[in-house]
Formats: C-alpha cells, structure tokens, sequence
C-alpha cells in the first residue's frame, strides 16, 4: 500500500486531532487534545494555539459542545487536580481547577466538609463547576457554585494571570462564572465548603398526582428545607400528568443519627456499581419502555415519607452508581432540554411540559425545581423561577419541536442553559440573556483575537 | 456549527443563482435564519436572489465567483470563510450545454468541461481544504444520473457529470475522520431554468424536491442521494441493460 495522506493533519509532535463529544454524544468534532498538568503546561499550549484557538476541557458533562473546539486545541485539565491549600476553621480549601467534585467529597466528607454545590452528578470539576456556574437542589438557599468561590485565578489570552473575584475584577469574574471557558483558563479556585456534622441527609418524600399539587407544595415548603427537587413522570397524560415524586432534605445533626452511627458520622463512601456497554440500539428508549419504567418508579416511591436517611450518594447523585448511562440513549445520542420560566409564568412551564408528553419523544423522567435569586454571572442560568430540565433520545421532528418551545420560553423572559444546549438558535440565546453585550465587551477586552472558543461559541456567535 | 439536532447556521452556495441553491436555501430558511453566502458572477440575478433571501430571514454574503477564471475558487472560499466558518456548501454551478453543437465544436466541450468538471474539482479541493481546517462541514456536490451511464444524447455533459461525481465520492472517503462529510446528490431531469424548453423526462423533479432531499441527506450524514429516490433503483437496472438495447433506448 502506497502511503495514504492522512485525512486530517497532523500536529509538529505527530498526534492527530481526537473526535470529542459532549455528555448528549451528538455532533462530535475533532481537536488536538493537551493533557495538562500545571501553568506551565497550560502556557505552552497557550503559545501554539493559533487560527482556531482552544478551550478548557473537564469531565465533559456538559451535554452539548461547550468543551469541543473543531479544528483547535481542547485543554484536558483533569490532570490539574491537586489541593494546594486548606482551611479547617474557615472552611476553605483551594485546588486546581481540575479536581472533580467526586474528590473534593472523598477527601472533605470526612472532614466535616461538604461542597457548597452539587449537580446531579459528582464528576465535575471545579473549574467547569464554575465556567458553567452550576446549581444544585439548594439553589433557592445557597444560590449557584460560583457565589461560593472567593476568588479564581484565570490565565487569559495575553498570558497574563488575573486574581479575580465578587470583589477584584468583578466584571471580568462575573464574566467567567457562567462564561463557559471563553475568557480564558481557569488555573486555580478558593472554595467556601459547607461545614457538616454528618454523611447522611434528612430526607422527606412526597409523591404528588400532578403537576399543581407539586407546584403547590414546592411553593409552601421549599423554604423550609436546605434541598429539593421533585421527579416528574413526562409520559402520564390527562389527569396524571405531571405527577411526581418531591425530596427534600438536609444534612443530619450527629444527634439525630441513630447510635451505631454516630461513633463515625462522617464515613463516606460511593462507587460506580456497574457500567453501561456500548451496545444500545437507536430507539430502545420508546414510549412503551418508557411508560413501563415510570409507573414502576412511581409506584415505588414511598406515598409520604419524613426524616428518612439517606447516604449522600443516594440523595444527590443516583444516576452516579452507573457509569456511562448515556449509552442507553444509543449511538445518535439524545439532547437535554432544560429551561426556566419566571414565577407566575407557570402556564408556560405547563405547556412545555404538556408539548414534549404528548409528541410521543419519550423522556424518562422530567426534574423540576425552584430557582431562588440569581446572581451577577452575565451568562449564568439560575434566575428566579421554575426549572424544568428533560433528557429526550435524537428523533427527526425534534429541533422545530424545541425551537417552538423556545419561543414560548423566550416570550416569558425565560431561557435556556448553556451547559445542557447544544441546539438553541443563536438569535433566540440572545435574547434570553439580555447582558451578553457586556459579557462580550468582557472578552474583547481579555481576548480581543477570540483565542479562547469553543463549538459552542461559533454555534452561538457568543 | 452544525448543531445536535442537524440544524445548519451558515449556508454557501457555489453557483448561488441556480434554481436548486436558491431552493435549497429557501428550504433551510424554513427551519431557521441562518447565515448565506451566494457565490456566482456579479449579475442582476444574483442580486435579485440575494434581496429574495433576506426577505424570507437570511443573513446574506455575496462573493464573486466565476467558473472559468482559475483562480476565482481559492479567492471566492476566502472571501466567503472570512466572516465565519460555513457549515455547509453547496457545489450547484454547471452547465447543460447544446448536445448537438458540442458534437462538432471542440471549444464549447472545453468550456463545459472547464465550467462541469475542472472548476467543481477545484473548488471541491479548496473547500475540502478548508473543512479540514475548521474541522467540521459538509460539502454537497449537485452531481446528475446523466453521468451514471452516458447516453448518445447528452454524453458530453454526462462525461463532466461522472467526472466530478467520481472526484466527491471519493474525496468523502479522503476525508473521513477530519469532521467534514461529503454528500453527492444525483438528481434526474429537474424542471428547471437549466432545462427550460426541454420535454421532461420520465421520473422529472423539481427544484424543491432536490432541495428536500440536500437538506435530509445533510441532517442524516448521508453520502449518497437520488431524487426521486426510485431513480437509484431505475439507473442501476440501465446500467446493467446490454449496450446493443442501451443504446435505442429513446433517452
């Protein structure tokens, strides 16, 4: 065989660009991955980066392709994951921005420290924790990750190192949180960790028939509790739609634990029980093996249940005890669509809800939440308002479904979050966040070559 | 970008003027706005197209492009990338050509195999070029069933039509794993400006159905399409039809 000109060049270290995917496995483009360990590594890809730029890479949970950058260089800082500083007392510790959420849990836990904010999964990384200003069942108390970081330390495009935070460089901190890696790399964070007298949560279960009651019982008692989010079924029509299960819960006093606990309150432990293989055709997940798993799952869920203890893992991180659960979606991949719609727009949220049931695109489980006050972030998502996020399997039909739905949302003064997209029309993101002006005249200045982009930012034109 | 659910933000047409560009642009436009530059010579119609398009939500570019000027593809893919990566081209300049006047007329076969096959391999080779640079796109090179099997009737042009449709169909497989993908569309006698006054033939299309289907086989990662679809399984049996009957076949 003659030798074969290679389909994509090669770099001067002879690697070829590897295909990258967001967590929804759709739209993979190839870039030339940088495993990076500190500054330095950071800096020298930095000084080789031209023409298509790069972008900081965690571990892609982020579903769409806010960590691809076709053509480019992808940072891969998971290997920057140390813990350079620890503050009991205060209940502080600074890391670099590739420690994963899972870590800080097995080394803190223990020590009486939980952190401050947690999605539904804990492989994330604190510096894709804050590019994507995360939020977790507490958003209505503790607000979203990055109000709880004291200051980061951000490499921008002319090599320089800037400490920012709510009070150095606000609008270039401000910028970042929720800016999706666009104004450079996140090195190094200063976390407020939440103090802990135990690894167990308090946790209180209501299953409610449909969509108003949970409403309802979200609005009279999510104050009174430090977490909540409430399940919906997405596939029960008429009558039951929108029913649901609701958790709430908070950290347990040692007091409250049951004697052979208390000796050791704080034990910690979780592990990935078992792994989803690769091997799920398209259309697996349809409307009947949908239906039938939602009425096992609800019909299992306790009617009322109160003070029931569960294990951290359990409470916040379920779909965490199997890995790889994004295969089940099958090799086309499936999309998340999450939004928010102010208070007293809940008509909107209803119609949303009722369009996706009843196209028949089959989603398992719809999470609904309410969002307390928002924060500076000119591109972060929580605002106040009710949060709906549905994972839904790739089917033709789908994008003008959700582009229609995006109007209605729009209309409201509502939107859409950049972590889950991966299809939203650029025109319509534009109007959802109104201060993407500023957050651009952020980058022009730290980035006037747009050195730093992303798959996510030429989709958008961010 | 070319988003998860297949929806395109930036459009080049490469023969921006001809009937299945503007369709297919229309088509796109039904979806979404989106971004589109028209590549063709600086003519009244080209302007007339690019004021059709805004008017129906597009973000309208235009470049100058003309197949018989050697250097216009590098110049013509600069000018259109400058404002931002293309998504998707669409390779759709070409022309029919009087079968009668090129049996006799060495210069005219050397203009439509200039205009048919060396500019589309050209620009085929710049574009693919490009992709490959920005990592992701999709070409789509407007090919024909005339170059299936030549016929008596027109097999100059169906000559020019083979040509490129071999040179895409296998730069889609050069380019595998680069992130760019090539779709070669076959389409039968399409009613169009191209084939005016010409009696259509059996299994005709239109403009919009072509347009259908560019727009389909994009969003499906498609490497080959005909239109109508049957015209796949109708020009496989010619192909094996003995050439004694090929040839008094009233085609």
């Amino acid at each position: 065989m003659p030798d074969r000109t290679p389909a994509v060049p090669l770099d001067a270290a002879g690697r070829s660009p590897e295909p990258l995917s967001g967590w929804g496995r759709t739209a993979p483009t190839p870039a030339l991955v940088d495993r990076v360990h500190d500054e330095a590594d950071v800096r020298k890809v930095l000084a080789e980066a031209r023409g298509r730029g790069l972008v900081a890479r965690g571990l892609a949970r982020s579903y769409g392709d806010a960590a691809q950058n076709a053509g480019g260089h992808v940072l891969d800082m998971t290997g920057a994951d140390r813990v350079l500083d620890v503050d009991l007392a205060a209940a502080e510790v600074e890391v670099e921005a590739g420690i994963s959420l899972d870590r800080l849990m097995n080394l803190f836990v223990p020590l009486g420290m939980f952190v401050p904010v947690t999605p539904g999964t804990r492989y994330v990384t604190v510096g894709g924790a804050i590019a994507a200003d995360i939020h977790g069942k507490n958003h209505h108390v503790a607000g979203s990750f990055s109000q709880h970081v004291q200051w980061l330390d951000l490499l921008t495009a002319d090599g320089q190192v800037h400490r920012v935070g709510p009070d150095q460089d606000p609008d270039l901190f401000w910028a970042t949180a929720g800016g999706m890696g666009l104004t450079g790399v996140i090195l190094r964070a200063r976390v407020r960790m939440k103090p802990i007298e135990s690894a167990q949560t308090l946790v209180d279960t209501d299953r409610t028939p449909d969509l108003d009651s949970l409403m309802t019982l979200l609005t009279e008692t999510d104050h009174l509790y430090d977490y909540s989010v409430a399940w919906i079924d997405c596939v029960a029509k008429g009558a039951r739609m929108g029913r649901s299960v609701l958790t709430r819960g908070r950290f347990a006093r040692r007091d409250e634990l049951p004697a052979r606990k208390q000796a050791d309150p704080l034990r910690y432990s979780q592990s990935v029980k078992v792994s989803v293989p690769d091997v799920f055709p398209p259309g697996l997940l349809n409307v009947v093996t949908v239906s039938a798993f939602n009425e096992l799952w609800y019909r299992k869920s306790p009617k009322r249940k109160r003070d029931q203890l569960q294990s951290i893992p359990t409470f916040f991180h379920p779909l965490d005890g199997v890995g790889a659960w994004n295969r089940i979606y099958g090799p086309r991949g499936f999309v998340q669509y999450q939004v928010t719609v102010p208070f007293g727009h809940e008509e909107t949220m209803r119609r949303v809800l009722e369009r996706i049931s009843s196209s028949g695109h089959a989603s398992f489980l719809a999470v609904l939440k309410r969002f307390g006050e928002g924060n500076p972030g000119m591109l972060s998502y929580p605002s106040p308002g009710w949060t709906l996020a549905l994972d839904i399997p790739v089917v033709s039909g789908l994008a003008r479904l959700l582009d229609e739905l995006d109007e209605q949302v729009v209309e409201v003064g509502g939107r859409t979050y950049l972590a889950k997209d991966s299809r939203v029309r650029p025109e319509l993101f534009a109007r959802m966040y109104p201060r993407l002006e500023e957050f651009r005249a952020v980058r022009a200045r730290v980035d006037p070559d747009g050195v730093f982009t992303s798959d996510l930012a030429r989709r958008l034109e961010l | 970008m070319i988003d998860a659910l297949g929806s395109v933000g930036s459009l080049l047409l490469v023969g921006g003027t001809s009937d299945i560009a503007v369709a297919t642009a229309r088509r796109y436009l039904q979806e979404r706005p989106l971004r589109v530059v028209l590549a063709a010579r600086d003519t009244e119609r080209r302007s007339a197209v690019a004021g059709q398009l805004r008017a129906a939500g597009a973000t309208v570019e235009v470049v100058d492009f003309d197949a018989e000027d050697r250097e216009s593809p590098e110049r013509m893919v600069a000018e259109a990338t400058a404002g931002g990566d293309v998504d998707v081209a669409l390779v759709a300049f070409g022309l029919l050509g009087e079968q009668e006047q090129l049996a006799h007329d060495p210069d005219a076969v050397a203009a439509l195999a200039q205009v048919n096959y060396v500019a589309a391999v050209v620009v085929g080779t710049v574009l693919a070029e490009r992709m490959r640079a920005q990592g992701h796109g999709t070409i789509v090179a407007l090919s024909s069933v005339a170059g299936e099997r030549a016929r008596a009737s027109n097999y100059v042009y169906g000559s020019t039509k083979a040509g490129m449709d071999a040179f895409y169909t296998g730069l889609a497989d050069s380019v595998a794993g680069s992130g760019v993908s090539v779709l070669v569309v076959r389409p039968g006698f399409v009613r169009s400006k191209m084939t005016e006054g010409l009696p259509a033939a059996p299994l005709a299309t239109t403009p919009e159905a072509v347009a259908e289907a560019v727009v389909a086989g994009v969003r499906k990662g498609r490497h080959t399409v005909w239109v109508p679809g049957a015209m796949r399984w109708v020009m496989s049996g010619l192909r094996h039809t003995p050439r004694a009957l090929f040839r008094r076949l009233p085609l």
